[in-house]
């Protein structure tokens, strides 16, 4: 399988990254390159296999639904680029 | 005491317990030397004021006879450990500014056990790269040198773009660099497909990916959170398994660290492999596979032999399959798991006109090239009427990759051999510019390990016949990393300790 340009862009659309009119061949080149290099994997037979969930076998645990190390409204958007009054700002979302 | 960095980890620890050493002279000694050596690009960020007051503590403890298995040890700490109030970026842009107002699990046991932070560590962006090169702080030198090159010659290239001079392999080629030139006791790294044995390798130095969920992710910034697995590097094999101890354990604030006892690593060293069966999985002979490495291979196995140990050829059938799934479970992993830049709550922020043009222009300047390409691929195989050619068959292919090595362990094999590298350091620049997946095969020898949870150790066994370092891997059980040290010991005892570069820089 390979991708087209308009694929690149609908791909980067989804991934939230913002792509030029120039970058989009090159990167049209390389996503090609790693779908080409990932190919084989279509010719192992995988009837029957389970899909893997966890590496290792773990037990889920559980924990108490309880506040456990809640450091302050001013601590958790202290590293925010724009906030205001211990709120997140962003640009105008709902019209 | 002369030259106080060129001690091990183990022999300064035992001069400290001693008194024959201060923590503060160790770790005073260390922060002149990484001033000296800052044109390496090792460190992005020094901590002497923290670093020398977690000395004068450790001494404070040490005067009165105590303290904790790594007291007034002065360690490197990888940029991707979250560390209070200081710079934490795994080394990208889009996390401009940030500095956590908590610790990594990992970095607050080696503080609990007394190690001294002397900074952080340059890395690959997110620990996607094999060389260190997609830094947003630039590539760091190895203070290995070419063939036929002197200092001179490398100062001359450190000051300009580092062309010509080696990479220290990646993703933790600060924390390689760092141990390798006698900047820290030891480092901590991380592995998600060989980012703590290749640089070790690479080095002359020791590294360990353990098993999965034996050290807790926690306040580790995740690149692919179901192969992502912290570790040490450090320049003897005790030096790794003194440090692992500290690191490794349970962590309710991951669920999947694994809630088991963590054994004093340090007592596997000596033990007797005599009657260890060591398997030789014939798919590593890849074609093309340089003399040199075969040589290494073959000294390994005469090595191990030697020491009473019983080789058995095996067969791990899904080997090759490894690196192409690998490119397409961590992708999608970390397509998901770096969602979460998006300039609101932390990091970089790029304006735009609307919250979508704002996300979309924040990841474009904050991403390096590498990181978006694996994030788009990401996002491709993860994307409706994809998924299931691409993702779930990779996860199949992993149940395959893991069930090998089960079938291999099954027949009695306790640990496997394989080279941990194809070849030796390359140059900087030299590699993937043309084509990314030049750069992935670096990884060929280790990823399966990571696929399958398993623990690995990388250690020094040979020298290139341009003599820069050459390291065997050794693959074990789950959670039997004991027996990687006691068979890793065994095999850096019969190479002899690499003899590491003198400062040229």
């Amino acid at each position: 399988m390979s991708v087209d340009q308009a694929t690149v862009r609908r791909i980067a659309h989804l991934a939230r990254i913002a792509v030029s009119d120039e970058e989009v061949p090159h990167l049209q080149n390389e996503l090609n390159a790693m779908l080409a290099f990932v190919e084989e994997l279509s010719a192992v037979d995988v009837e029957g296999v389970e899909p893997m969930t966890s590496v290792i076998p773990m037990k889920m645990v559980w924990r108490k639904d309880a506040v456990t190390d809640h450091a302050g409204a001013s601590t958790v958007v202290g590293n925010a680029p724009v906030s205001e009054d211990h709120f997140f700002t962003v640009p105008k979302v709902v019209e | 005491m002369t030259d106080v960095t060129r001690l091990t980890l183990a022999e300064a620890r035992d001069a400290l317990q001693s008194k024959k050493l201060s923590a503060t002279e160790l770790t005073q000694a260390h922060l002149s030397a990484i001033e000296k050596a800052r044109a390496l690009n090792a460190y992005i960020v020094e901590t002497p004021d923290q670093a020398l007051a977690m000395a004068k503590a450790s001494d404070e403890k040490l005067a009165k006879g105590q303290g904790g298995p790594l007291e007034g040890i002065p360690l490197g700490i990888k940029d991707l450990y979250a560390t209070k109030g200081v710079h934490t970026q795994s080394c990208s842009h889009i996390l401009d500014g940030f500095k956590p107002a908590y610790e990594s699990t990992v970095t607050s046991q080696l503080w609990r056990d007394g190690a001294v932070m002397l900074g952080k560590l340059n890395m690959d962006e997110f620990a996607m790269g094999s060389s260190n090169e997609t830094s947003y702080y630039g590539p760091v030198a190895s203070p290995w040198l070419p063939k036929g090159r002197d200092g001179a010659w490398a100062r001359q290239q450190l000051a300009g773009d580092k062309k010509g001079l080696l990479v220290p392999g990646g993703s933790s080629g600060g924390s390689a660099a760092a141990v390798a030139a006698h900047l820290c006791l030891g480092a901590t790294a991380s592995d998600t497909g060989g980012s703590i044995r290749q640089p070790a390798a690479f080095t002359g130095t020791v590294g360990i990916k353990p098993t999965y969920g034996r050290c807790s992710r926690w306040g580790m910034v995740a690149f692919a959170s179901s192969l992502d697995q912290a570790g040490p590097i450090a320049r003897t094999v005790r030096d790794c398994a003194i440090m692992l101890r500290s690191m490794a354990g349970h962590d309710p604030k991951d669920a999947t660290s694994i809630d088991a006892p963590v054994p004093n690593y340090e007592e596997s060293l000596g033990r007797s492999i005599k009657g260890k069966k060591i398997g030789i999985p014939k798919e590593y002979r890849v074609e093309g596979m340089s003399a040199e490495i075969e040589k290494l291979w073959s000294d390994g196995i005469a090595f191990l032999k030697a020491a009473g140990a019983e080789i058995v050829d095996i067969s791990l059938p899904h080997t090759k399959t490894a690196l192409p799934a690998y490119y397409i479970v961590a992708p999608a992993e970390a397509s998901s798991n770096l969602a979460r830049y998006d300039g609101v709550r932390y990091g970089l922020r790029v304006p735009g006109k609307d919250i979508s043009d704002m996300y979309e222009k924040t990841r474009r300047a904050g991403f390096g090239s590498e990181v978006r390409r694996r994030i788009m691929i990401g996002t491709y195989v993860l994307s409706a009427g994809y998924y299931d050619a691409y993702y779930v068959r990779a996860q199949k292919i992993r149940t395959l990759i893991k069930r090998d090595f089960e079938l291999a362990y099954a027949q009695g094999i306790d640990a496997i051999l394989t080279p941990a590298t194809p070849s030796a350091a390359f140059g900087i620049g030299e590699k993937g510019s043309a084509d990314p997946v030049e750069m992935y095969l670096n990884d060929v020898f280790t990823v399966t390990v990571n696929m399958a949870g398993l623990p690995g150790i990388a250690v020094p066994a040979g020298l290139s016949a341009d003599g820069l370092p050459l390291g065997l891997q050794l693959i074990g059980r789950p959670f039997d990393e004991e027996t990687l040290f006691s068979i890793a010991g065994v095999i850096e005892e019969a190479a002899g300790r690499t003899v590491l570069p003198q400062a040229w820089w």
